[in-house]
């Protein structure tokens, strides 16, 4: 029963910080019809723009509870400054084209941004940690659940994913922005003939996904050691998440977070050596029976 | 049979490519071998490229060709080079007949989402399993051809020969294929796959059979590089390595056999270039010419050579 009762906990956390990496993506796909690789890269320039600012931030001595702000502000800085570099310098150009290619696109900077990292931040693995080895994981402390020990910082994981899900569902469906958001989703053309600003749409919108996706990169750097490459894995299961939800929908995207969660924290903790196979394998059972995900609508025949 | 330009450039390659390997430096020997192998693989993403589908997870045949081959090696004991790439081509096309069941119902990005999850399945499934070295992978041993023991520098050789021979052979089936009444309705299908139903051929048969041709061509590059190489790991079907795969289908252009293997070498080339001079800005150079290439040279390196000589 305990063992379950982790089960339960550990996929939750785990499903929360796949949706704030996942959500993002879904986001960018389901307006702009890109399926971005580059999002892993955005993840990575996250976390080790994080690790810059906790580090000057631990290294003028300051109070360690403001590193929180240091995490927040390297998602921020990452957000604005790559996704408007992305979305005007290159992507604008490319609108219009087959999917694939879009696709390729992104792969292409994908190349382009790992390396980028490895010439700003070298290659060596990197910790977010002060002079006392205090990190933002540290300074929450730990709680107890039926005799097992976690970290609280696990709970800003949810938090953070909770409200994001909520924030983006109030703006897409309670504002007017996401009211013209949504025309532009269903027909491009139409909405720029009605008079919404298409191009603002679509730069707003990667400028969000590109933000969402530093924020997973910049909350995941106090838990783990930031290494180069670390984009190319979190890519592949974001891409199992909005998959298995299906491509463009928030709600797919968290049934998907959730779907991953649960299945990766059972098979750690009851077939460890099946972890990355059983994901996948959700993967691929999901798209045989519903190949364009689970929440997905009819799609009207083009010819 | 009427020989084509291409075919008859298929056999002069091949005959100087054996004639000159004896006298071929270390180095130029392994960059070929390496290419070669890249550019039997390629020649399948060149196929499903002009039937109108990208796929990001051949590695998974790649890996797959490798793992066979190296089974028939190290756990079978049978160390015959010829043996390996046999297994290597059986089992991907099984695994690809099965599979194609499914890929062949889907298209674009469904397409090459499914293929990258199988291809993620057997990294998850070699990852964890000790028995075949996990993240290590294993060596391998290659001592004989068609039962001949090799020894030392004849090990090298006779390497270099099969690779060279299988993938000439390859080149010039694919290249007989494509110029065959099914080969050309890969553009067809590409192009409107409607109109090809209408016409009474079956898209569904088409793009699986393609896509087993496909994965067996991996498959056979994937065993020549274990044995080239004498290592493999599980890196093989990690997506990257299915990402280099389509970024030198995307370099090279759908013209003809040979732009996936010129294109492969050109690649190789480059990297080893620039993993001699700027380990760092690798795979930015990559990207930057993906790029190019997307943007200016849409029909690939090979419309280069297709401008100046019109068919």
């Amino acid at each position: 029963m305990s063992q379950l009762l982790a089960v339960v906990i550990d996929g939750i956390v785990y499903a929360s910080w796949l949706f704030i990496i996942a959500v993002g993506l879904t986001l960018i796909y389901g307006v702009m019809k890109i399926l971005n690789i580059a999002h892993g890269s955005l993840y990575a320039l996250g976390a080790f723009t994080a690790v810059s600012f906790c580090t000057a931030w631990f290294g003028h001595n300051y109070a360690a509870a403001g590193s929180f702000a240091m995490l927040a502000a390297a998602a921020i800085v990452v957000g604005l400054v790559f996704g408007p570099l992305i979305e005007r310098g290159l992507l604008r150009f490319m609108y219009g084209k087959d999917e694939v290619v879009l696709v390729l696109v992104t792969y292409a900077l994908f190349l382009i941004l790992e390396d980028v990292i490895k010439l700003v931040w070298g290659v060596d693995p990197l910790l977010v940690q002060g002079p006392n080895g205090e990190t933002p994981y540290s300074v929450l402390g730990n709680f107890e659940a039926s005799g097992l020990s976690y970290p609280y910082y696990n709970l800003v994981l949810v938090g953070v994913a909770v409200a994001t899900g909520a924030a983006l569902t109030w703006v897409l469906t309670r504002t007017r922005s996401g009211k013209l958001l949504i025309a532009v989703i269903h027909d491009r053309e139409m909405s720029a003939a009605m008079g919404i600003d298409v191009g603002r749409t679509y730069f707003v919108t990667f400028t969000v996904g590109a933000m969402l996706a530093a924020v997973g990169g910049a909350l995941t750097a106090p838990t783990v050691s930031v290494v180069t490459g670390m984009g190319a894995e979190v890519i592949v299961m974001a891409f199992a998440v909005v998959v298995i939800g299906g491509l463009g929908s928030l709600p797919g995207a968290a049934l998907g977070a959730f779907i991953v969660g649960m299945v990766r924290a059972a098979s750690i903790h009851y077939k460890p050596e099946l972890e990355l196979f059983s994901v996948y394998l959700v993967m691929a059972v999901v798209l045989i029976v519903r190949p364009k995900g689970l929440f997905s609508g009819a799609e009207v025949r083009k010819i | 049979m009427k020989l084509d330009r291409t075919t008859i450039a298929i056999g002069v390659v091949t005959v100087a490519l054996l004639a000159a390997s004896p006298v071929l430096p270390k180095w130029a020997m392994s960059l070929l071998n390496v290419s070669l192998c890249y550019g039997t693989v390629v020649l399948g993403m060149m196929l499903l490229m002009r039937t109108g589908l990208v796929s990001f997870g051949h590695g998974l045949y790649y890996c797959l060709g490798a793992y066979a081959a190296g089974t028939v090696d190290q756990m079978l004991k049978l160390p015959d080079m010829a043996l390996m790439v046999a297994a290597g081509a059986v089992v991907t096309g099984i695994v690809a007949a099965i599979l194609g069941l499914l890929l062949a119902r889907y298209r674009d990005i469904f397409f090459a989402m499914l293929s990258l999850a199988f291809s993620m399945i057997l990294y998850g499934l070699l990852v964890k399993s000790s028995a075949l070295g996990s993240t290590d992978g294993f060596n391998i041993s290659a001592k004989t051809l068609f039962g001949v023991a090799l020894v030392d520098d004849a090990r090298r050789y006779a390497g270099f020969g099969i690779t060279v021979v299988l993938t000439t052979l390859s080149a010039f089936a694919l290249n007989l294929y494509l110029r065959s009444h099914r080969g050309r309705l890969a553009e067809a299908i590409r192009d409107n796959e409607l109109r090809v139903e209408y016409m009474g051929a079956s898209v569904r048969a088409t793009i699986h059979l393609h896509y087993v041709i496909s994965a067996v061509l991996a498959g056979i590059g994937g065993a020549l590089m274990a044995i080239n190489i004498g290592h493999i790991d599980p890196e093989m079907t990690y997506w990257p390595q299915s990402g280099e795969f389509v970024f030198i289908a995307i370099l090279s252009g759908t013209g003809n056999v040979f732009a996936p293997l010129g294109g492969a070498l050109v690649f190789e080339t480059i990297r080893s270039f620039a993993y001699e001079y700027s380990p760092n800005t690798w795979q930015m150079v990559l990207g930057i010419t993906m790029l190019i290439v997307m943007i200016f040279l849409p029909g690939g390196l090979w419309s280069l050579i297709q401008r100046r000589k019109p068919a």
